[in-house]
């Protein structure tokens, strides 16, 4: 394991010089160039027509869902639309690219010139320039088999499986970005966390990082205090959760602190990030003058949105995810805590649509915190595709208007979940209403009171608490289908009449 | 009768077997009769499908008489040249590293045959991934010109020419990248046209280079190549750069020309810089004799100056191997294909090395060596780059060439057919022989070579190139089917009534065509 500097040191000797590429892969229906599904989960090699194997005479066609995507998600970067964009060809040797070239932009980029506004933990907004984001293709998927290591050296074999060949990417490049000081790792974090935040605001892509739907490359250098040289970069691939984003900032300006402190030189080169180890390794040697000789793409014309297009897709922008979050803390009145428990559940969206369908904040903070997010986590899914909003919200009203208990409210959500229909269906059908009938709760509370004559006399005397058991004994005889706060209140006035 | 049936028109074929005189089985036998007899000599074919041929036919008659409309061109049988993709049969482009490979789709234009009951006879020899001008370069042997057996039949469609002026075939689908239609119907005395780009799908031919190729028609009268035409072409989603556009009759165009039999009004631009001392006397002095005849029509002969055509053929072979540079890229032995792997064994980068190493031949090596550097990093704007600003001065003397002419003319070839082995040794005499086709290429504008005699000097087809405005096409079948109409008055006939009889399976013992090109890399397999 390399040497390493302690970070404090490192920031006090060097600034750190950070850029990111961020691929995102789009969630069209069909594959960038080709008509095979873009779904590569599935059986390896069946998601994948001609083109995506690269068979001769096949020809791309460009998927104007992934374009139309590609510009919304440059105007959420703020990003100038190119009037005229190009495919390239990006030529290098590799089995996971079945034409040994990749379709990808070069000089002319559908989106170009933005920036994107980040907000760190105590609010501290950051800005990050956006150079370009182009579209491009995804490469197969690689499986080394035999070695102990499943990277290729070593491997007695390898598999390729095609089906995310050809998945459509936009490919989100920074700018160099200085001044970023000892909160590197922190800004690194939250920039990814707003592209994933934009990107699914948008909704053109899942942005799982897990699933590798977003993939981050994260740049780093060091550049020695008190002069102007910049210093050589490394780039650090494929590092796929935001902690993980934050860890590999800080390693790499630490090792790179600990080398350069040394008399030693860093290497431009990729490295890879171990999430085991929180380390990273040198992957393969990269320069500037890595030649890909990109051309035109001859097979296909260049890509040119009508500026109506581009208007209408500015129109339909949804808000911001910081602005939302924004108007949404506000309009709440959560404190910043109990706020960002649901930003980091990622219900935010789920959130404003259940006020929206009049829930009260506070209510459906319970809820999507509480026991949706509970059933989620037991069954491994998104808490947003147990129940909808609008359900949710109904099923809010039924527990404030006092039909159903807290516990009531639990069983009904349980059949929503399971697919019983709206809860108001569930209700009815498990037969779960509150008794709200008083003379029935009373003469389960004569019943109750009948076998604990002393209970009503400890009341007298100031033991409230006494009418826990009367309240125990008539929920009981009601199956629970009782509001328990009601049968208190009846006890206590049968107590004190 | 049978015999007779190879000598047809595709028009006339389809005009009896429409009237029911001949079935398309009897058409479809007397074209695999006449490749049995003299193909093993010719070399023509590089596969060729008897028996699925005529269970086509056979369907093709059974419908017809059931009363089904089966379209003008029902029952006609046709060659494909090896560049397009058929899912029925080897789709090579004559390489050894796609030996075998069977596509598991039709190319736009081969199915577009199919629904309009063309019957596939096999496919063609030709250069290997079309690079060349000869057929020299074919993995598999070259094709004999059936004018002169020791002469080459052009390139790199040699073999679907000579398969049609053999009357192997009524007509025959090429691909033209630099010439590959045009000079091939120069030297055997056939009518090939490249349409412009975008006109005629490419999905499913195997890719030379995407910014030139076009599929067209091969046939031995204009009226034929104007059939095929219509049936081939039109917009097509599959192909990005495929025009949409409501293309004309060209066979309603090509029966208006060849009725009309005068020109007045048309004016014709004779190019200055496609003439002169680098072309063969015999070349000239039928080019100069159907000038004639074109302003005998009423034509007004101009004389036009294109001054950036001199660095047509420079820039196209540097925009050509860079963009076949990356085309070839997925030969690799991964997916499909040949796999050579080196003796025990290899890294996926040593058996893409040895595939592609035993795989490619030398031209087509040649072609991706100068790819790869035209495109590298410090390379790029002096060749590529320049290159792409030349095909722009070469688009403008077009342009400015048409505002003064209707058309183009030209001789479709500098010389008539050369001998094997000629120019081999010298590729750069083999490249300069597509100076007068590459400029409509490189412009993407539509050309058609035709036949207009036998230079005296040897007895050899000299054609005419008849060049249009983009998606002008109909000009060329309009007037060419004029010219063609007028030569025939004048020679008394078709020039292939002329083609010398063909030494038949059953005559002599035929040597076999000479082999490929001696491979300098030394290339193993």
């Amino acid at each position: 394991m390399a040497a390493l500097m302690s970070f404090e040191e490192a920031l006090e000797k060097f600034e750190p010089v950070l850029g990111f590429e961020v691929h995102v892969e789009l969630s069209t229906a069909t594959k960038m160039f080709s008509a095979a599904p873009n779904d590569f989960g599935g059986d390896p090699n069946t998601n994948i027509a001609p083109v995506d194997l690269g068979l001769p005479g096949s020809l791309p066609v460009v998927n104007e869902q992934a374009v139309r995507y590609s510009i919304s998600l440059g105007l959420a970067l703020g990003c100038s639309i190119a009037e005229s964009s190009r495919f390239a060809r990006k030529n290098y040797f590799y089995p996971d690219t079945a034409k040994n070239y990749q379709i990808s932009q070069y000089d002319e980029p559908i989106a170009f010139d933005g920036e994107v506004e980040v907000e760190l933990d105590d609010g501290t907004l950051v800005k990050i320039p956006i150079e370009r984001a182009h579209m491009e293709e995804d490469a197969g998927k690689l499986t080394h088999v035999g070695g102990s290591t499943g990277r290729i050296q070593g491997a007695e074999y390898s598999l390729v499986d095609y089906n995310r060949a050809g998945v459509p990417l936009v490919e989100i490049v920074t700018r160099m970005i200085f001044g970023t000081e000892h909160r590197a790792p922190e800004i690194a974090r939250a920039y990814v966390a707003t592209i994933r935040d934009i990107v699914r605001s948008l909704g053109v892509s899942e942005a799982r990082m897990e699933r590798g739907n977003l993939r981050c490359d994260a740049n780093v250098s060091l550049r020695r205090r008190g002069t102007t040289t910049l210093g050589t970069r490394t780039e650090t691939k494929n590092v796929n959760s935001l902690r993980s984003v934050e860890r590999a900032v800080r390693y790499e300006i630490q090792r790179q602190a600990a080398v350069l402190d040394a008399g030693g030189t860093i290497t431009q080169e990729t490295r890879h990030w171990h999430e085991d180890t929180g380390t990273t390794s040198p992957g393969r040697p990269k320069s500037d003058a890595d030649d890909y000789r990109y051309f035109p793409e001859p097979d296909l014309l260049p890509v040119v949105p009508s500026r109506q297009l581009v208007a209408e897709l500015r129109a339909a922008l949804p808000e911001s995810p910081a602005a939302f979050r924004r108007r949404l803390q506000t309009e709440y009145g959560f404190t910043e805590s109990e706020f960002r428990d649901i930003i980091n559940a990622n219900l935010l969206v789920e959130m404003e649509q259940t006020v929206a369908a009049g829930a009260a904040p506070a209510q459906a903070r319970k809820w999507w915190l509480g026991e949706i997010l509970r059933i989620a986590n037991a069954r491994g899914v998104e808490p947003g595709t147990l129940i909808s909003p609008l359900h949710l919200s109904e099923l809010i009203a039924l527990v404030e208007t006092g039909m159903l208990t807290d516990r009531l409210g639990r069983q009904v959500l349980e059949g929503v979940v399971a697919g019983e229909g709206s809860p108001d269906d569930v209700v009815e059908a498990r037969g779960l209403a509150v008794v709200s009938d008083d003379t029935a709760l009373l003469a389960a509370i004569d019943e109750a009171l009948a076998t604990q004559p002393d209970v009503l006399a400890k009341i007298r005397d100031g033991k409230v608490q006494a009418a826990g058991a009367v309240i125990g004994a008539v929920m009981k005889a009601m199956k629970g289908q009782a509001d328990a706060a009601r049968v208190r209140e009846l006890v206590l006035e049968r107590a004190n009449s | 009768m049978t015999d007779d049936l190879t000598r047809l028109p595709a028009a006339e074929l389809a005009a009896l077997l429409t009237a029911r005189e001949v079935s398309s089985v009897e058409a479809t036998r007397a074209s695999l009769n006449r490749i049995a007899a003299v193909d093993g000599d010719l070399h023509a074919f590089l596969h060729t499908a008897p028996e699925a041929a005529l269970r086509t036919a056979s369907e093709i008659d059974r419908r017809r008489a059931d009363g089904y409309d089966v379209g003008p061109l029902g029952g006609v049988p046709i060659a494909i040249k090896d560049v397009l993709c058929t899912k029925d049969m080897p789709s090579t482009a004559a390489s050894k590293i796609l030996e075998g490979w069977i596509p598991p789709y039709d190319a736009t234009v081969v199915a577009r045959l199919r629904s309009a009951n063309l019957v596939p006879l096999g496919k063609t020899n030709m250069d290997e991934f079309a690079m060349g001008s000869s057929t020299e370069h074919s993995a598999y042997g070259p094709t004999r010109n059936p004018w002169d057996r020791d002469r080459i039949p052009g390139g790199s469609g040699g073999g679907s020419a000579a398969a049609v002026a053999a009357f192997e075939a009524p007509f025959a689908l090429g691909s033209d990248t630099g010439g590959s239609i045009r000079q091939p119907a120069a030297v055997t005395g056939t009518v090939g046209v490249k349409p412009t780009y975008g006109g005629v799908s490419r999905y499913g031919a195997i890719a030379l280079a995407s910014s030139l190729d076009q599929v067209g028609p091969v046939s031995r009268t204009v009226l034929d190549a104007a059939l095929l035409h219509d049936v081939i072409g039109g917009h097509d989603p599959r192909d990005s750069t495929s025009l949409d556009e409501l293309w004309p009759s060209f066979a309603d165009a090509a029966r208006a020309g060849r009725a009309a039999g005068d020109l007045t009004g048309v004016r014709v631009g004779v190019v200055r810089e496609l003439g002169g001392d680098g072309f063969q006397a015999g070349v000239r002095q039928r080019f100069d004799e159907a000038l004639a005849v074109l302003a005998a029509a009423g034509a007004e002969i101009v004389e036009v100056s294109a001054p950036h055509f001199e660095y047509a053929v420079a820039a196209y072979y540097l925009i050509l191997p860079a963009e076949a540079s990356s085309n070839l890229a997925k030969y690799d032995g991964v997916r499909f294909g040949l796999r050579v792997e080196p003796e025990g064994g290899g890294t996926v980068e040593q058996v893409m090395a040895a595939t592609r190493g035993a795989g490619f031949g030398p031209e087509v090596k040649r072609r991706i060596i100068l790819g790869t550097y035209a495109l590298s990093a410090g390379y790029y704007d002096a060749y590529y780059g320049s290159a792409q600003k030349v095909r722009t001065l070469i688009q403008r003397d077009f342009d400015a060439a048409f505002a003064s002419s209707d058309v183009l003319v030209s001789p479709s070839a500098p010389t008539t057919a050369f001998t094997f082995g000629e120019k081999m040794d010298d590729p750069l005499a083999m490249y300069l022989n597509d100076i007068t086709t590459i400029p409509a290429n490189l412009a993407g504008v539509p050309g058609m070579g035709l036949p207009i005699g036998l230079a005296p000097e040897d007895g050899l087809p000299v054609g005419i190139q008849i060049m249009a405005p983009a998606r002008e096409d109909v000009r060329l079948y309009r007037i060419g089917a004029t010219l063609e109409a007028l030569l025939e008055e004048k020679w008394g006939g078709p020039l292939l009534d002329r083609l010398p009889e063909l030494e038949t399976a059953g005559s002599a013992h035929l040597a076999p065509p000479p082999g490929p090109g001696t491979e300098p890399d030394g290339g193993t397999r």
